[in-house]
């Protein structure tokens, strides 16, 4: 089973060379500590930033110069600034390669929720629909069930819909699963899972074909 | 040139009145008006309907005005970092409309372009397409949303000049020129008031004309968020 930091790290396997990349909040901007040496990619902040560097070290903390997420970061050098409307323009007019975020469910035709639950919980799309609507690559970093218990891949989501007909990838704490015309078909297992667990810890079906491999996360 | 400049950020919002609708700039607490935000605090100003991605944190920017009771209501991207807003909407006191990030943003830019709507795909087959009209392009889904038409915007720049002209400063940038164009009238306070003529006219984001009072704001407190950092190597 992976940690937070070890769904980061298999997902910066699906990073190439030459990306444009926007990452999501949470386990998604984990993923920019691990991408490897010698694959080159910018970071796209949807604030208004290519070319996001890391977190600042302490005192050289800017009150200007924050991420998605309103945290503190740097800028590489060849790093730009632009306004709100620019950064979804290049999000819209499908720019940007990749896109990394997190989810509270997923169905096996690539639907998303993850900005509400009705009565409890309201915090707003953010970007999140301006990104799922027009990425050409869009990767979920979740875990696999939530606190509860249940389920978050299924058949159909529960939840008020993000996007529709738009997740590629889900990488859980679990398992790797591509979204195929067909359903959720099992790519990899954690380290140490079974897919009988997986199975069990899956609300829809997993199309199974032969052995499925362990990933490799280092 | 014409001369937009006001003493102060009182000045500045004296005829902004009670159930004005009323653009905000910043992303989270990251170049927001500070001083126009307390300038309503003090007038008192009821009802306002704000157009803002953020709505402040429980004790800083917009979260001034909705502990007051000023704002009626909120249309934002993303609200989660407000627990006094949560209460206020879970309760049906203060009514709020969320709409996607790049939605909002394109929205001020169409207003500002003279533009009356946009069709964006954000949202396609989502609760926020229920009403609204769709067309089909090249075989996509998009939704027709409309340009804002608001009476008022009220930006913070990093530097500005008595034109009106602006500029502003890394991602304090974020929605304040959009919001700028946007405005009917446009209220811009800046960190620092210059001479005609330093601006030079290859870097201004925000041409003066579409800001029409300018003041040089005080005592920026410019909040962090989140505070990141990492260890010294």
């Amino acid at each position: 089973m992976l940690d937070k930091n070890g769904i980061a790290k298999r997902i910066a396997k699906e990073v190439k060379d030459g990306m444009y990349v926007n990452l999501g909040i949470g386990i998604p901007t984990l993923v920019a500590n691990f991408i490897p040496a010698g694959i080159n990619v910018e970071l796209q902040s949807e604030n208004g930033i290519l070319g996001m560097g890391p977190f600042p070290t302490e005192g050289e903390e800017d009150a200007d110069l924050i991420n998605a997420g309103k945290q503190t970061v740097t800028l590489l050098p060849g790093a730009v600034i632009f306004d709100s409307a620019m950064s979804f323009g290049m999000i819209r007019a499908c720019k940007v390669d990749l896109t990394i975020l997190g989810a509270m469910e997923v169905s096996e035709n690539g639907d998303i929720a993850n900005w509400k639950i009705p009565g409890k919980m309201v915090k707003g799309m953010g970007g999140a629909m301006d990104l799922v609507a027009s990425a050409k690559n869009i990767i979920v970093a979740m875990q696999h069930v939530n606190k509860a218990g249940e389920s978050k891949l299924l058949k159909k989501c529960d939840l008020p819909l993000t996007g529709v007909n738009c997740v590629k990838k889900i990488v859980t704490e679990l398992a790797v699963i591509e979204v195929t015309d067909k359903g959720f078909k099992l790519l990899e297992r954690a380290p140490g899972v079974t897919v009988e667990h997986i199975i069990k810890s899956t609300d829809a079906n997993l199309i199974i074909e032969g052995e499925i491999p362990e990933m490799s996360i280092d | 040139m014409i001369n937009k400049v006001v003493a102060n950020a009182d000045e500045a919002i004296k005829d902004i009145t009670d159930n004005s609708t009323i653009l905000f700039g910043g992303f989270g607490l990251c170049g927001i008006p500070e001083n126009c935000i307390n300038a309503l605090v003090r007038k008192g100003t009821k009802g306002i309907t704000a157009i803002s991605n953020n709505a402040g944190v429980d004790d800083f920017g917009l979260g001034l005005l909705l502990n007051t009771k000023q704002i009626k209501k909120m249309i934002a991207s993303y609200v989660g970092e407000n627990a006094e807003f949560e209460r206020q909407m879970l309760s049906g006191e203060l009514e709020v409309d969320l709409i996607p990030q790049g939605t909002l943003a394109t929205r001020c830019l169409a207003a500002g372009y003279g533009m009356p709507a946009i069709f964006t795909p954000a949202g396609v087959g989502t609760e926020i397409a229920e009403g609204k009209e769709t067309r089909n392009f090249n075989g996509k889904e998009y939704l027709m949303e409309m340009a804002f038409d608001a009476p008022f915007a009220i930006v913070k720049a990093w530097k500005g000049d008595s034109a009106g002209n602006l500029i502003f400063r890394s991602t304090a940038r974020n929605f304040n020129p959009l919001m700028a164009m946007a405005g009917k009238i446009t209220i811009a306070e800046v960190e620092e008031l210059v001479p005609l003529g330093e601006l030079n006219p290859d870097y201004i984001h925000t041409p003066g004309i579409y800001v029409h009072r300018i003041f040089k704001g005080e005592n920026y407190e410019k909040r962090i968020e989140q505070r990141t950092v990492k260890a010294k190597v």
